[in-house]
């Protein structure tokens, strides 16, 4: 299958008074028509920065640096501005985190998401437009009488399910939905959920979820990949990442879900995310990894596809090493893990 | 002092008949969950003064909040905080970190030298998992979403409260830092006595951190008492529908398994008769007269007929099968 999204090797850097922050580091990825991943990663490890960079809205002091992404044959990255301007929407969508509160308050929805659409085609009739409007509001579960409302009269649920009806007007080969739900009840989220999953049906789009909680990814992704400091430590699909997740960084993220089984234990990472002014040498997750080696701390360990199929970037998988040698590893893996550092704060006042 | 009420209040419309109750020599966390639109950011905005009651009243340490004036009023101010859920509004873009952080300590009188107050604002960024050097100096913007959001808990613990309205304080970060930032308010909680409201619709950490739960729905309580009884074995329909809602990290569960009826149902508007009618698999013709709060247990009641052969209980009262 000819994949509908490519990223090659991209690279954003900040310039900050403090320094150049890399905020993306080398990043690649593809995804195939129909296909949904989850992006998910400490927070400020780059994942609207990536989102963003996708769609080249990037904005000083911040550049791409590097890179590629291709959407559906095209290279955006060698666009020009306007005609870029068009491939916004129609080829690649996306709803920015914190989307529903940047509804300008005093216009009417349909306004906004005819203003939207003009941005992009300015020859359609006002009714063929009005009419695309109405269309994307009813596929995500709207009635027609929204467009005609102001933001203060939708519900939070709502208003996120407008941000997606402007983010599909155009029938985008991508969706990116960063965050889409984190401000939402787990009702609403369920909605918002769905109404995503039949809009991506209908139009046959790649989607990429961008968020921290890691059950809407265990229910609605089918691939997950895991940044840290701005590079992907893992991308597996949905099943290995929550049965067996291989980056000790994706395994300490795993570990740490709550779940109603163990109360009261919570198992973040210790240690602090690194800064993206001083990325540490080579593993950027070395100084807070229990199997650090040697060689962690002075080579960068590439994401590489594993026999199986994973992709993983740990020099623990790295090849050179025996099979006896990755059996023991993997020995090392049961062991620590078997003992987590639990915390017991069931004792409470 | 230490006996009185450290808080309790009534209201309508936006809520409806809720009374709640934290002792200060009994600091707990009770969890506020319920969906967007159900008064949990009202309730909020009520017990920090912002808004205040069309009837009904807050009560500070015995003192109705709207009455504080001068030294009291500003005693206030510092020994209730808030952590709000939009990391995105409350900035001004045009302040740096610094600014946001040493205008409290300045305003409270929370440090006697500009060292002890770097010192302060050190120990709370780090304990929110942020870098101080990294991230003191720079505008809300060169930040992201939950790099926000852990500003705003970090000027909280900067203020050491007495009471802490948390709305949904770590909705935009990752398991692990959320975990880490739920233990530091426990901790605050444990060591130095700060009271908690935890204000969610994440019912997984509800259950991890807090003591006790109210469920609120379209301002009403449907059903609230110890969090473990609540969470574990809910009795009123829209608990039910919440917790079945809950994506869990967990191939084997499909998440929701009940249908979510009524979808639109934000629009309509229901005056009387129990606020989950529309919405409610087992509405019963009796429902169009609002239910009174049955007490289930020591620790549980619910506002559904459904449990209508168990005693009911005045709302006032709510607080008492609350565990702390
Ligand atoms: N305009 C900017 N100037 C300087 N640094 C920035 C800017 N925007 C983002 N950054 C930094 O780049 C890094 C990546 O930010 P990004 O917003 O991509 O993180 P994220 O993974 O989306 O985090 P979150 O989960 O918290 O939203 C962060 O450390 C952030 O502080
Ligand atoms: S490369 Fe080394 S330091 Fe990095 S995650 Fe793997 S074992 Fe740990
Ligand atoms: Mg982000």
């Amino acid at each position: 299958m000819k994949p509908v999204l490519q990223v090659l090797n991209l690279l954003v850097t900040y310039y900050t008074d403090a320094g150049r922050a890399k905020a993306l580091d080398d990043v690649s990825l593809t995804l195939n028509a129909g296909e949904k991943l989850g992006l998910v990663g400490e927070s400020g490890s780059g994942k609207s920065t990536m989102a963003l960079a996708m769609m080249r809205m990037i904005k000083p002091p911040g550049r791409i640096e590097g890179g590629q992404v291709i959407v559906d044959g095209t290279e955006l990255t060698k666009l020009s501005d306007e005609e870029m301007l068009k491939a916004r929407l129609s080829k690649i969508a996306y709803i920015p985190q914190g989307a529903m509160n940047s509804l300008n308050p005093v216009l009417r929805i349909g306004r906004q998401m005819v203003d939207a659409i003009k941005a992009h085609d300015d020859e359609a009739s006002r009714r063929t437009i009005e009419e695309r409007c109405m269309e994307a509001l009813e596929s995500v579960d709207l009635k027609r009488s929204v467009f005609k409302m102001y933001p203060h009269e939708l519900s939070g649920g709502m208003k996120q399910r407008v941000c997606i009806a402007i983010g599909i007007l155009l029938n985008p080969k991508v969706i990116i939905a960063d965050e889409p739900t984190s401000a939402l009840d787990v009702v609403t989220q369920r909605q918002v959920m769905e109404t995503i999953d039949r809009v991506q049906e209908q139009l046959g789009a790649a989607v990429i979820l961008i968020g921290h909680d890691m059950g809407l990814m265990a229910q609605f992704v089918d691939k997950v990949a895991v940044m840290y400091a701005g590079r992907l430590a893992e991308v597996s699909i949905v099943r290995d990442m929550f049965t067996d997740p291989k980056h000790p960084y994706a395994q300490a993220l795993i570990r740490s879900l709550p779940s109603l089984e163990n109360k009261g234990v919570f198992q973040g990472i210790p240690g602090l995310a690194p800064s993206l002014l001083r990325i540490p040498s080579g593993c950027a997750f070395h100084p807070r990894c229990p199997y650090r080696m040697d060689v962690c701390t002075t080579v960068r360990p590439e994401l590489e596809t594993l026999s199986n199929g994973r992709q993983v970037a740990c020099h623990l998988y790295t090849e050179g090493l025996t099979d006896a040698g990755a059996n023991g590893i993997q020995e090392r893996h049961q062991s620590v893990y078997a003992r987590p550092a639990v915390k017991d704060i069931d004792n409470r006042t | 002092m230490y006996t009185r009420g450290l808080l309790s209040k009534t209201s309508t419309t936006a809520l409806n008949d809720v009374s709640l109750k934290l002792d200060e020599s009994e600091p707990t966390i009770l969890t506020v969950a319920g969906e967007s639109g159900s008064g949990k950011t009202t309730l909020a905005m009520l017990m920090l003064g912002f808004i205040a009651p069309s009837s009904g009243q807050i009560l500070y340490k015995g003192q109705d909040i709207s009455r504080l004036r001068g030294a009291d009023r500003m005693t206030f101010r510092r020994e209730v905080q808030a952590v709000f859920q939009d990391p995105f509004a409350v900035f001004n873009p045009f302040y740096t970190v610094d600014h946001l952080l040493t205008v409290p300590i300045q305003r409270f009188k929370l440090a006697k030298s500009k060292r002890e107050a770097r010192d302060k604002m050190e120990e709370a960024l780090t304990a929110v998992g942020l870098r101080p050097e990294d991230i003191l100096g720079r505008f809300p913007h060169q930040l992201s979403g939950g790099q926000r959001q852990r500003i705003n808990v970090a000027r909280a613990l900067l203020l050491r409260p007495r009471l802490l309205i948390a709305d949904e304080p770590v909705s935009m970060v990752d398991a692990s830092l959320r975990a880490n930032i739920l233990e530091t308010l426990r901790s605050l909680q444990k060591n130095y006595g700060v009271s908690i409201v935890y204000i969610t619709h994440d019912l997984t950490t509800a259950y991890h951190i807090a003591k006790s739960i109210v469920v609120l729905y379209r301002g009403a309580v449907m059903e609230a008492g110890d969090v473990d009884t609540v969470i574990k074995r809910p009795q009123h329909p829209y608990t039910q529908l919440l917790i079945d809602s809950i994506p869990w990290p967990d191939l084997s569960r499909r998440w929701g398994e009940t249908d979510i009826k009524a979808r639109e149902a934000e629009h309509q508007e229901i005056t009387t008769g129990c606020k989950f009618y529309p919405r409610c698999p087992f509405a019963m013709e009796k429902c169009t007269v609002a239910p009174p709060l049955f007490q289930l247990g020591t620790h549980q009641a619910a506002s559904c007929y459904l449990q209508d052969q168990h005693p009911t209980i005045p709302s006032e009262h709510l607080w008492k099968l609350l565990p702390v």
